[in-house]
């Protein structure tokens, strides 16, 4: 049995002193750190993103209520901005079920700020700067979700078919199990399978404006075609963070959960609970903001030039 | 029929693809933060060698295959077939040249080695890592050159022709890598 931490302790110490350091980054802004809980009644909707479940007893009582481990802090941090706490950061645990590879552990430290006021290219140029401080990177490369799918695989990712997709992936010598019935999970396909290890190797990559399918909880503009404000970072092969130019309206918002139970419906998947706590801050008003998560152990891990999470954490899911 | 989904799938596992026999070489599960989990396999097909690559869902299943490695022994070849015996059955099996594969230039009567028995049916053949045969050809090197730079063409009792150093001699016993097909040291009978 191996009782023996994964990481070296020499690891641990350059870990400890990053941590500080992306510490001082925010305090360096004026962003104030808060904590939310990671044990929440709710969890969240997306078909893909999968809440571990924890059970609550009351001392003495015989009910038992099921609640989640969170995913990320998101749903907590809007009810404080919708508070009117001012600009946000939080770096704690989150929890998502059955992800284990070599760059997923089903507990990981997330980073998570939101900046009332800016848009998600401000936001950009922010973390851009943290990542330029934290992995002593050159200024990131920025291109659209269009331009990249264009680029690479001469395909409009905005208008392509199921049929498009297939035939391009055939091209590239990818080869599925089963047809794929999800435009976005053909683009999924694509990216990772082909884009991402051609991008991102020398500087971060920041991608951004995503169909508006893959929206989440970004804004959409209204534009020929829609796209969502929402951008994702990449470098070395390793996705890093997702932001996005929060969406606002507590009614579209509503739509979207929906949307996505009815998908997991359809999918068989577990019925969940929409956050009406979430819901309800939005309706009060969520100040004009852009918001991003940040997987810390992999950003240790690129820090210190490690291929996977084992060797910056002090226990990996398998001897926790 | 026995399954492993793709959360079970390891590298050497024994599985049917298309229905053919391959061998799991590597699982990558791939999940993009807000998108749909999928597993990257690597196998080798055992019927034609070739390795590919397949995307699954996770959570798909991928049948198992009735396929056991047994160490054996090689007897002879009569000229079109080449026969062997396992070591703890003594059962007999025949491959044609074919399913000898790479094999072939490294065995000689009595050799140990591995045969792989899909449905009771000899697959292929592994040679072990290492093997000593005797050079049966090669040019006279020059003497005193121990260097290992340079060095000849040696031809081996089994008909496989790998380099060796100069200072090795015809008649003599090598050793011989079989992964890589390369001169190891010399050897005693």
């Amino acid at each position: 049995m191996m009782w023996q931490p994964t990481a070296n302790w020499d690891a641990l110490k350059q870990r400890a002193v990053l941590i500080a350091k992306i510490r001082h980054f925010f305090a360096e802004r004026n962003i104030v750190e808060v904590e939310t809980p990671v044990l929440s009644h709710a969890t969240v909707t997306d078909p893909f993103v999968v809440g571990i479940p924890a059970i609550f007893k009351a001392m003495g009582g015989s009910d038992e209520k099921i609640m989640y481990l969170q995913t990320s802090p998101e749903y907590a941090m809007k009810r404080l901005l919708a508070h009117g706490s001012g600009p946000i950061y939080q770096m704690s645990k989150a929890f998502r079920q059955g992800e284990i590879s070599k760059i997923h552990n089903p507990e990981f430290t997330m980073l998570e700020w939101y900046r009332p006021g800016f848009d998600h290219h401000m936001l950009m140029d922010e973390m851009d700067l943290l990542l330029q401080c934290i992995l002593q990177t050159k200024p990131a490369e920025r291109m659209t979700y269009e331009n990249i799918f264009r680029d690479y695989l001469n395909l409009d990712p905005h208008h392509a078919t199921i049929k498009d997709l297939k035939r391009c992936a055939h091209e590239k010598d990818i080869h599925l199990n089963e047809e794929l019935t999800s435009r976005d999970a053909w683009l999924d396909v694509l990216w990772t399978h082909y884009i991402e290890p051609r991008v991102a190797i020398e500087r971060p990559l920041f991608l951004y404006d995503f169909p508006a399918s893959q929206a989440s909880l970004a804004k959409v503009r209204a534009e020929d075609p829609p796209v969502a404000s929402r951008f994702e970072v990449y470098f070395k092969g390793v996705e890093l963070a997702n932001g996005f130019h929060e969406l606002q309206n507590s009614i579209e918002q509503a739509e979207r959960f929906a949307k996505d139970l009815a998908y997991r419906q359809q999918h068989h998947l577990p019925a969940i609970q929409m956050d009406q706590r979430l819901l309800a801050a939005l309706n009060q008003g969520l100040p004009d903001c852009a918001g991003v998560a940040l997987g810390v152990d992999r950003l240790i891990m690129l820090a210190l030039d490690s291929k996977q999470i084992s060797d910056v954490v002090s226990f990996t899911f398998a001897n926790a | 029929m026995a399954v492993y989904t793709t959360n079970e799938i390891r590298g050497g596992m024994k599985v049917m693809i298309d229905n053919d026999p391959c061998v799991i070489l590597e699982n990558e599960m791939v999940k993009p933060g807000k998108g749909q989990a999928f597993n990257r396999i690597k196998y080798r097909n055992l019927k034609t060698g070739r390795v590919v690559e397949r995307t699954y869902k996770s959570g798909d299943s991928i049948p198992t295959a009735d396929v056991v490695d047994v160490e054996a022994q090689f007897l002879y070849n009569d000229g079109t077939d080449s026969h062997f015996m396992t070591n703890e059955t003594f059962e007999q099996y025949v491959i044609g040249d074919a399913g000898l594969g790479e094999a072939k230039q490294w065995l000689k009567e009595q050799s140990e080695c591995v045969l792989t028995l899909f449905n009771g049916v000899p697959l292929a053949v592994l040679a072990p890592n290492f093997v000593t045969l005797k050079i049966v050809e090669t040019d006279p090197g020059v003497r005193g050159d121990t260097s290992g730079g340079g060095g000849k063409p040696a031809k081996l009792e089994t008909g496989a022709v790998v380099r060796v150093p100069l200072f090795v001699q015809e008649g003599e016993i090598i050793k011989v890598d079989t992964r890589t097909g390369t001169y190891v040291s010399r050897a005693k009978e």
